[in-house]
């Protein structure tokens, strides 16, 4: 089972990130990290005509974690924030083809999702109460 | 009983039973090691995550078994026949324990939840009444969260201040800081524990506690990693207050112990008020209960030092310098088997002689929870992560280690399974 959850491109993900750094100058960038596991992820978005325009991410963790948030903003890169916003745990799961998780490791797989829902719950924050309470009633599901 | 039993077959081979544990005995003790754990079920468990809790033998579990079905009752107040009987189980441990580690008195053993709640006592009723303002207070920074946290929120509220003691890169103590901080601060406690939960490494305790007696300091030794595996003789040591887990040592989830010496416990306000712990309470006052019980208050976890007091029994039994033997050739053997593995780091001291039966290590690029996923599939159980060591984790600059540590009932066989098993993680990885 290891071998189908270490796939080639679980450890090509993990061992080259895409969109791994900083944005010089994002709307938002907010940091979570799982007690568990001590894997933590830093998000930073630019968000343009309800589109994300760029994503980047910091984080370290293990390659699960880290794979899942460098596949997400694959996922996400110019697409629009409703898309986010129907985001649900199982597309990410069948993104990264593990759809098997424990409870335990699962934790891993999610927390970019939840970083990023937490990232748009700030985002909305002052434009958008009603907005920014629906993506913290998902992010808080993770 | 089988304790009994595993006593008097050594008694019949004495010369040998001294030098080495029948393990294959030990393990008929202990019903979880026949369990099939991994993809259906089709590996024997390998438990090596004796650091985080130890696994209970049929004495334990038989003796809790016991107390619910024969003479549970709750203790103290009781004149039934049901009472005494549960007062003489629980007091009877209080002097095994008291035994166990020398102490001068049962008196000075307080049974807690866990050695976290009896440092928490301890930063509650000794630290509120002494830690002052500017006052500091000693850590080293290999300490569990458990020994760090409790002074964190005492610190805050005295606005004292957090000493740590540095680590160097064998993962000895800097005794070098130790002096320095004797000398430049306003110590008013030291707080060490004794064996490292990650690196392994065992403090230099008698010269600690020597040191800061010569200023006038108390020291607390959090002996959660200590009492389970090394002999341990508070008065040889001569600390002040020491703390420790039944569940790290084959008891039951909690039950903790307070050791404490008397003239220093005499003079500490209660921590927890309520039933048990008094004498007399009136409306507006009361007369607090002697010494230990004023630090017991509400129905305590009876069942738990019953099962403790079975623990106790097994361990003694065998005897704790054997113990300690056989973790130091397990740990031995380990550090060959794993040093033999490319890329592997070992953190903590590499005299096998200077630590106890803990190895952290990290294998390549591959994070110990993906580590502990692929040992788990081969039905070997280790811990991954920061160990409730965050402190240390930054010293080492490390987001996590993975951990085996061991126990009387681990085998050399156990170490050559894991070993097989982290060469089939570095496959997995590509490595």
């Amino acid at each position: 089972m290891s071998d189908d959850i270490y796939r080639e491109i679980i450890l090509d993900h993990y061992r080259n990130p895409r969109n791994k750094g900083r944005l010089t100058d994002p709307d938002v960038t907010i940091h979570d990290s799982n007690p568990l596991c001590g894997d933590e992820i830093d998000m930073h978005l630019k968000v343009e005509e309800d589109k994300i325009k760029d994503i980047k991410f910091e984080g370290r963790g293990c390659a699960i974690s880290q794979a899942s948030a460098s596949m997400l903003t694959e996922m996400v890169l110019n697409k629009p924030l409703s898309m986010v916003k129907n985001l649900a745990k199982e597309d990410i799961l069948e993104n990264i083809g593990l759809t098997n998780l424990g409870p335990a490791r699962i934790k891993c797989a999610l927390l970019s999702l939840k970083v990023l829902k937490m990232s748009m719950v700030k985002y909305y924050t002052d434009k958008d109460p009603k907005s920014a309470g629906d993506f913290r009633d998902e992010a808080v599901k993770y | 009983m089988l304790v009994y039993s595993l006593y008097l077959k050594a008694g019949d081979n004495i010369v040998m039973q001294k030098t080495a544990l029948s393990v294959e005995e030990i393990r008929q003790d202990f019903p979880i090691l026949k369990r099939k754990v991994g993809v259906g079920g089709s590996k024997t468990l390998v438990y090596l995550d004796n650091a985080a809790t130890t696994q209970k033998p049929y004495a334990v579990i038989n003796a809790m078994n016991e107390y619910y079905s024969n003479y549970n009752a709750n203790i103290h107040r009781a004149v039934h026949q049901l009472g005494e009987e549960a007062t003489f189980a629980y007091e009877q441990t209080r002097e095994k324990v008291a035994k166990f580690i020398n102490a001068r008195s049962t008196d000075e053993i307080i049974f807690t939840r866990n050695a976290t709640e009896a440092i928490n006592l301890v930063a509650y009723s000794w630290g509120r009444r002494n830690i002052k303002r500017a006052d500091t207070i000693v850590l080293t920074e290999m300490e569990h969260h458990s020994n760090i946290v409790p002074w964190q929120i005492l610190s805050r509220e005295k606005k004292s201040k957090i000493c740590y003691l540095g680590v160097d890169d064998q993962g000895y103590l800097k005794m070098r800081d130790y002096e320095r901080a004797l000398e430049k601060e306003a110590v008013r406690l030291v707080s060490v524990s004794e064996m490292s939960n990650v690196l392994g490494t065992i403090l230099p305790l008698k010269e600690i506690i020597t040191r800061a007696h010569e200023d006038n300091v108390p020291v607390f030794v959090d002996a959660a990693q200590s009492v389970p595996h090394l002999p341990v003789d508070v008065q040889r040591t001569d600390c002040d207050f020491l703390a420790f887990s039944a569940h790290k040592m084959l008891g039951p989830t909690g039950v903790g112990v307070l050791y404490v010496k008397k003239e220093i416990l005499e003079e500490m306000p209660p921590f927890i008020g309520g039933g048990d712990m008094i004498k007399e309470v009136h409306q507006q006052n009361v007369i607090y209960n002697d010494l230990p019980y004023r630090f017991e208050g509400g129905t305590q976890n009876i069942a738990g030092v019953v099962g403790f007091s079975a623990a106790l029994d097994y361990l003694a039994a065998i005897g704790m310098d054997r113990v300690r033997n056989h973790e130091l050739d397990l740990t031995r053997y380990a550090l060959s088997a794993l040093s033999d593995l490319k890329d592997v780091i070992i953190y903590g001291p590499k005299n096998f002689r200077d630590r106890g039966g803990v190895i952290s290590f990290n294998i390549a690029d591959i994070h110990p929870h993906d580590l502990a996923t692929i040992m788990n599939e081969h039905g070997i159980a280790i811990r991954s992560g920061h160990h409730c060591a965050q402190v240390l984790m930054e010293r080492l600059d490390v987001a996590a280690t993975s951990r085996a540590s061991f126990y009387i009932y681990n085998t050399q066989e156990e170490i050559d399974l894991f070993a097989d098993a982290l060469l089939d993680a570095r496959r997995i990885f590509r490595i």
